[in-house]
Order: structure tokens, then sequence, then C-alpha cells
């Protein structure tokens, strides 16, 4: 019996520890290195013997307000952009939970199925939307509505229309998860004992809704914060966030050390909803 | 007597899945478009997709794509389906805590930070040990199957607790042995689920960019990542073709998945 | 429909004379307990209670008042401060039904409000709730599949069948003069004799049926009309030797016990079934395989017209 046990858990948990947990530690320990011109770009942890560690990386990215505004953004970016899928989020998942049943699975699939496609190829489609002689501006520009192109793309608007955009379908399935669970009894009830729609939505159909809530926040929180896609192609040169900035410091700056300490940043700004988010799927699961 | 939908839901159901859909239609239209320039509709024509079918790059790149995601897909529902095993049948196990975080923590984690973790490991491995020499289609697998995992084991793991454990023990009382069970009671039941974790692998892998840029060699460049570098310097109609392929790909995939599991 | 949420085809409602078309459910003064109870599972069961009350922005202290009221009501006063997942199936009504009640409504609907609940309880809940109704004095419209609740319940009871009034009555009445095959089916169960009309004799009808003429009470009728005559289990007398009138004869194929009554099955000479109720007052039935006479007084007997 523990020998079978130990066949079906062992190759996934080494497999787990080489390629997950290890790299992790091997990040903590680069960015305690120093940068070096050498192969690979960093001084090693131990020299002769001795642990050479430095903090040096994490004061440059304390001391340069560059790495604090691209931090700030990130969570700015992400928590605007999060607002707005919820707001539009909820609504669509309300509509498809009270949907006649016959359509539901057509209508979550419709949800469902722009996450199957390409996420570069939905955040290019905006490139052509949005440029500056781009489908939009055209489209405004022959109906009259406008004289000159608007500046859509390449600033804050464009980005968090990107975010939004990829990250929609991440609010909507634990919204409509949650809501479809609800008993439709009882907005009944509430409207039976005198609560108009709205109250009745505040005051019960949303609260029973939080769990769906929060698990779609932090389903498009966490992404976003992190992400480098969009800022990079929908962004323009004030666009900073932070996964942007370590793409940079790896492929542009080639300061591996310092790109490592941006990442044991990132890491420690999602810990929270990470450990949140574990919780939250484990529920679901 | 029916009840209907409040005409603001209905609305804003309009307004979502036109937003979501719009974008995606533009591009297949202007895929057919004759002219380069994206606004200007000059006349129905395939040109881009023969440009594209001449494109060796994009030739090269979408064969390696398709490797690492065919390798990458099938090793994370092997792996996959282990964990959920793990995970779903034997409550208590020394260091069961962190074997459930480590398979389900790739799940939410950033891909920039999955990507620059699993290239650093691979560089100290190489320095250390001599392997993986330099990096290409076994690097960009190896960190796929490590994101695979994760979505193969939610979705298997889902699929194995949800259905009635009696069918697996009314089967050991018959005299067939664990195994046995496995292959003829337990895998049956959890096929729908095997299937939709491979597809979901195998997307994953096929689109993903960042963790790609990380761990690709400099003659494993995937689709993604020559997407991505003709993207950065614009709107290109053969991208517009590209785009297209992928998404009718993809609309049958899952359309016929979806068939698949109704079926069963 | 009368509470609102979903609008008749044809025809109109009015509580207390007042058309309620087109007023949404928040402005009916109807309230209902829901199959499922639809208790809030985020409030206490003050809170659940009180729910209503706070629709109508009456003062903190009005509403505690109230709800403490109708917690007695209910025997719940002890758990004002519990959610409703910390209840049990019997507790959650009782709180279901203080929560309907508190707006003190014109009408209280009750779909189905004993089918959740396991059968002890439910013959205790009816008591119950025929109780507090008579404390409230509100009207109860309670829809339920239950021909025995209804029975036991109701003081006027509507067979509904395919979203039409088949009848509407007193149980007695119903259950006495049912209206027509429909109802006397429904409600409890029923000996039918199909057959023509012979003819007409002082306050009472002959009918030919497959069991002979039979007589039943009746207005007279035009001879040759197709008519049913309907007799109760419990109408019928089994008897060692033929009557007068009304007399069939069968062979005892069966007995099931009751407890305060039996039920006996008898086959007639042309193979048909008929269901004999006799009550368990002393003295055994007669063995299975042994011949008896049936029999019943016309005024026992209703005749059902196509």
């Amino acid at each position: 019996m523990n020998a079978r046990r130990f066949g079906v858990v062992a190759l996934p948990y080494a497999w787990l520890l080489l390629f997950f947990l290890v790299p992790f530690l091997i990040v903590l320990k680069i960015s305690l290195a120093h940068e070096a011109v050498s192969i690979p770009p960093y001084t090693p942890l131990f020299d002769h013997g001795r642990l050479v560690v430095t903090g040096a990386n994490y004061l440059f990215l304390l001391s340069d307000a560059l790495y604090w505004r691209a931090y700030l953004g990130a969570i700015r970016y992400a928590a605007i952009a999060t607002a707005v899928t919820l707001l539009l989020g909820y609504p669509l998942a309300y509509g498809i939970a009270r949907a006649p049943a016959r359509w539901r699975g057509v209508l979550l699939m419709l949800v469902i199925l722009p996450f199957w496609t390409s996420f570069l190829i939905r955040v290019y489609a905006w490139i052509g939307l949005l440029k500056e002689n781009g489908i939009v501006n055209h489209a405004l520009l022959s109906l009259g509505l406008i004289d000159a192109p608007l500046r859509l793309i390449n600033n804050d608007f464009s980005v968090i229309l990107g975010l939004v955009y990829a990250y929609l379908p991440f609010m909507v399935l634990p919204l409509y998860a949650q809501l479809e669970k609800l008993d439709p009894a009882l907005s009944d009830a509430a409207a039976d004992l005198g609560a108009r729609p709205a109250r009745a939505f505040w005051q019960v159909t949303l609260p029973l809704s939080l769990p769906g809530i929060v698990a779609g926040v932090l389903l498009v929180f966490i992404p976003a914060v992190g992400e480098f896609v969009i800022p990079d192609l929908l962004g323009g040169p004030n666009t900073l966030m932070i996964g942007k900035i370590l793409w940079d410091e790896f492929f542009t700056n080639r300061d591996w050390p310092v790109a490592a300490s941006l990442a044991i940043a990132m890491l420690l700004l999602l810990a929270l909803p990470m450990g949140l988010m574990r919780r939250f799927l484990r529920g679901v699961a | 007597m029916t009840r209907r939908l409040s005409p603001f839901l209905i609305a804003m159901m309009v307004i979502g899945f036109v937003f979501l859909y719009a974008p995606i239609a533009s591009v297949v239209v202007y895929s057919f478009n004759s002219s380069r320039l994206v606004t200007v509709w000059a006349g129905f024509s395939f040109e881009w997709y023969g440009a594209l079918f001449r494109n060796e790059a994009i030739g090269r790149a979408a064969f390696i794509s398709f490797e690492v995601a065919l390798i990458a897909a099938t090793g994370a529902l092997i792996l996959g389906t282990l964990v959920a095993y793990a995970l779903a049948r034997y409550r208590r196990f020394a260091g069961r805590t962190l074997f459930a975080a480590m398979a389900t923590a790739p799940l939410v984690m950033p891909e920039i930070i999955t990507g620059l973790s699993l290239l650093l490991l691979f560089v100290a491995l190489e320095q250390a040990t001599g392997w993986p020499e330099g990096r290409g289609i076994v690097t960009i697998a190896i960190a796929h199957i490590t994101l695979g995992v994760a979505f193969v084991a939610v979705i298997v793991e889902a699929r194995l607790s949800s259905f009635n454990r009696a069918l697996e023990e009314a089967a050991l009382d018959l005299g067939a042995g664990p195994a046995r069970v496995f292959f003829v009671i337990t895998l049956p039941l959890i096929a729908p689920a095997l299937a939709a974790g491979w597809l979901l692998a195998f997307t994953l892998s096929f689109d993903d960019l960042v963790i790609a840029s990380f761990t690709a060699g400099p003659a494993s460049t995937t689709l993604p990542m020559v997407i991505f570098s003709s993207v950065r310097l614009g709107v290109s109609p053969q991208i517009n073709a590209l785009a297209t392929l992928i998404l009718i790909a993809v609309a049958v995939l899952v359309g016929g998945a979806n068939r698949l599991v109704r079926v069963r | 429909m009368v509470a609102g949420f979903e609008t008749p085809d044809a025809g109109a409602i009015a509580i207390d004379g007042a058309d309620m078309a087109g007023i949404p459910p928040y402005r009916r003064p109807v309230n209902i307990m829901f199959q499922s109870y639809a208790l809030f599972p985020h409030m206490s069961v003050a809170r659940n209670v009180g729910f209503g009350l706070r629709q109508e922005r009456l003062t903190r202290d009005a509403i505690a008042a109230r709800v403490d009221a109708m917690l007695d009501l209910v025997q719940m006063r002890g758990f004002a401060s519990r959610r409703p997942g910390q209840l049990s199936g019997g507790e959650r009504q009782r709180v279901a039904l203080a929560r309907a009640l508190v707006k003190e409504p014109k009408l209280l609907l009750l779909d189905e409000p004993l089918t959740a609940l396991d059968r002890k309880l439910r013959e205790e809940t009816r008591f119950e709730l025929k109780r507090i109704h008579q404390r409230v004095g509100v009207t109860f419209l309670m829809v339920t599949h239950d021909q025995e609740e209804a029975m036991s319940m109701a003081s006027r009871l509507a067979v509904m069948n395919d979203g039409r009034i088949e009848q509407i009555g007193t149980p007695e009445h119903v259950y006495e003069n049912p209206a027509n095959r429909f109802v006397a089916g429904f409600l409890g169960a029923i000996n039918l004799f199909e057959g023509q009309v012979a003819g007409s004799d002082g306050g009472a009808v002959l009918v030919d049926t497959d069991a002979g003429r039979l007589v039943a009470t009746h207005a007279p009728l035009g001879a040759g009309s197709k008519v049913a005559v309907a007799v109760r289990p419990e109408k019928l007398r089994l008897a060692p030797t033929p009557s007068s009138v009304n007399t069939l004869t069968g062979t005892m194929r069966g007995v099931a016990y009751r407890g305060e009554a039996s039920t006996a099955e008898i086959e007639l000479a042309n193979g048909r079934l008929l269901r004999v109720t006799v009550a368990n007052t002393g003295g055994a039935l007669p063995a299975p395989g042994t011949s008896v006479f049936l029999s019943f007084a016309p005024d026992a007997a209703r005749v059902l017209q196509s």
C-alpha cells in the first residue's frame, strides 16, 4: 500500500521541488548577489567557502524612484482594471446565471472561448482598433463625430482597456459559479417582503455573491500586477509596470540580480492575495 | 407567464459580448483585406494567407510551438493526474501541505516570475551539472509542463472528488486489484477531465510568450515570440491572417471537445 | 401570480377588491412562505424576520418589538441570534412563517409549506399552523399536493387542474359532493360505475351499469344520458345477505389493514375490482375467496355527469 502511494506521489513531488521550489530559492539567492561581467552575469553565493551576500540590489531598488513608480503603477493599473472588470463582469455573470437554463451553457461558452484563443492576438487586436489611423478613429471621423483622430493608444486608457479585456473571463467565471448557486427564491423573498429591486440586490444578492467577487477580484488582480505584454504593446513611454521593468532589466540591461530582486519584490506584493487565492481554490475544489 | 431578464441586464450582456468579440471580429475581417493599411478596405483577398504560408520563419516557429505544446501537454497530463490522484485519494502523507501548495501555486503565479525563476534554474543547473546544454525545446517544454501540471491537477481533482467513490469500492469488492480498478473504472470516468486538461495545457503552451521568452534558446523561437516581435513593429496583415487561422483551430478544437464531453 | 412575480395570461387578481394588475411584488399586501423557505443565509433569525419591516423604514425599537412578538408566536424566541444554517428543518419553517407574517399581510401564501418536513413533524405542524392562523386572523392561501393535508387544514378548498379551478367549497362539501370525475378521483379513493340513466323515481335516478341497476338520490335526469355512479369506499357496506337496493355480489380478494380501518378489495362477477373501507370496530373480515354481498344507500351515492 505505502509503496504504491510512494510511486504515485514521488515523481510529481520531485518534479515540483526541482522545477518550482528550487527556482525560487535560486531567484532569492541571485537577488542577493552582485552583478558581474561573466557568464552567468552574477557573482557566486559562495566564494572560496565564504558566504557572499549583499543587499545592494534591494537598496538600489529602494533608492531609485523608477522602481517605486513601477511598483505603485502596477498596483494602480491592476486595481483600476480590476474594478472596471468587476463592474462590467458582474451584470454579465448575473445575466447568464438568470438566463433560461438552455441558454446558460452557450452564453458561458461564449465567455470562455476568448480565453482559449491566443492572449497575444487578443491584445494585438486592440492595436488595430485604437491606433491613430486605426478602425475606431476611422469610424468616428467618417461619422463626423470628431474632427481629428483621438489619441487612444499608448496611454493609461489603452493599458487599462487591454487589462480589462484580457481578464474579463477570469472575473465572470467565479461570479457566475457563485450566482448560479443562489436560490432565485431569495431575491423573490426580498421583493415579497417589500424590498425594491435595487435594495433587494444590495441587501441580499450582493452580500451572498461576495465569495465570487473576492475570487474574481483576486484572479484578475494577481496576473494584472505581473502583466508584461499589455503595457508593452498598448502602453506608452510613461506606462510603468513592474513586470515590464523586470523584463527590460533582464533582456535589455542584462542585470540579472536586479531582475531577481524585482521578482522577489513582486512576490512580496502578491504574497497576501496569492495566499487568499489558494484558500479559495481549495474551497472551490 | 415567463420571467424576463431586466432590460438593464440584457443591455449589459449585449455590451459585454460585443466587447469580447468585436476586436476578434475586426482581426478576422481585416485578414481578408487586400490593402496593407488596416483602416482602408480595398477589397477581399487571400493575399495575406498566401504570404503567411510562404513565410518560413513563421512556419518554423509554428512547428516548434506545436512540438513543445505536444510534449508539454502530455507531460502535464501524466504528472497532473498523479498530483490530482494523490490529493484526492491520499488524505495524509508526509509533506502533503507543501505538495498541494506547489501543485496549485503556478495557477496564480505571474508568468514573468515563473519564467525568470526557471531560466535561472536552468543556468545554475548547467553550471553545476552540464545539463541542460544550452536552452531549447526541452527547457521550454519543462517550463510548460510545470505550468500545465497545476491546471490539469485542478481539473482532474475536481472530477475525481465529484464522482461516486462507491464505484471504485464496488470494483474492489468484486475482486479487481487497485491498479486494475484505476484503469478499468477510474480512468474512463475521469476521461473528459483528462481531455479537457490536456487541451488546456496544450493551449497554454502554444499560446505562451513570457515563459518561453525566458527559457528559449536562439534556435528555438516559438510562434508567440515571432508574433510578438512582429507586432511590436506595428499591425501586420499577415498576423491578422495567422490570428484568423488560430481562431478557427481553437473554435473547432473547443467545439469538438465540448461535444466529446457531452456525449459522455 | 398572486404575489406578482408572474403575469397572468388572462383573468384578473383582486385582493380586498383592489385589482393587482401591474403592481410589483414589493408593493402587494401579500407575503409568501416559500417552499424552500428562502431564508437569507447571511442574516440572523431576527434580521430575517425584521427584513420586511426594515423596508418600511420603521424605527429600530418598533422593529425589535414586532420581531420579538412574532418569534414568541412561533415559539422561536431563544433562536433570535442564530443563522438559518444552524436551525433544523422545522425551526426554519417557523422562522419563514414569522418572516412572512410580521408585515401583517392581507394574504399569506404558503407554497407547499410542509413538504420539506418529515411525516411526524408534518402532522404536528398542521395543528400549529391552524393555531397560528386563528391567532393572527390573516387569510392563508396554501398550495399543496397532499389531499389529506388540504382537507385537514382548509376552511375552503379549491381543486385545481391544468390551471383551472374544478371545484371550490368546504372540504366536507367537496369530498361528499364532487362536481366531476376529476375532483372525485383526486380527493380520496372512489368506486365509479359507468352507465346510462334508465329513468327517475321520486328524488332518485335509476342507472343501468355493468354491475346491474343502481339507485342514487339525485334530481331527475333525462333517460339515456351517460352518467357515473360514484360511491366512496367507506359508504359501501359488506353484508352476508343481500339487501333491498343496490346490492352487488363479489369475492373477497385481499385486505389491507390500516389500524383504525381496513380496506378490502372485492372482485365483482364481471372482473371489476371495488374498494371497501371497514372500520375496525370488532369482528374479523371474511377470508379471501369468500363470496360477499355489497350494498350502499341511495343517498350515499353521487351521480356524476360527463
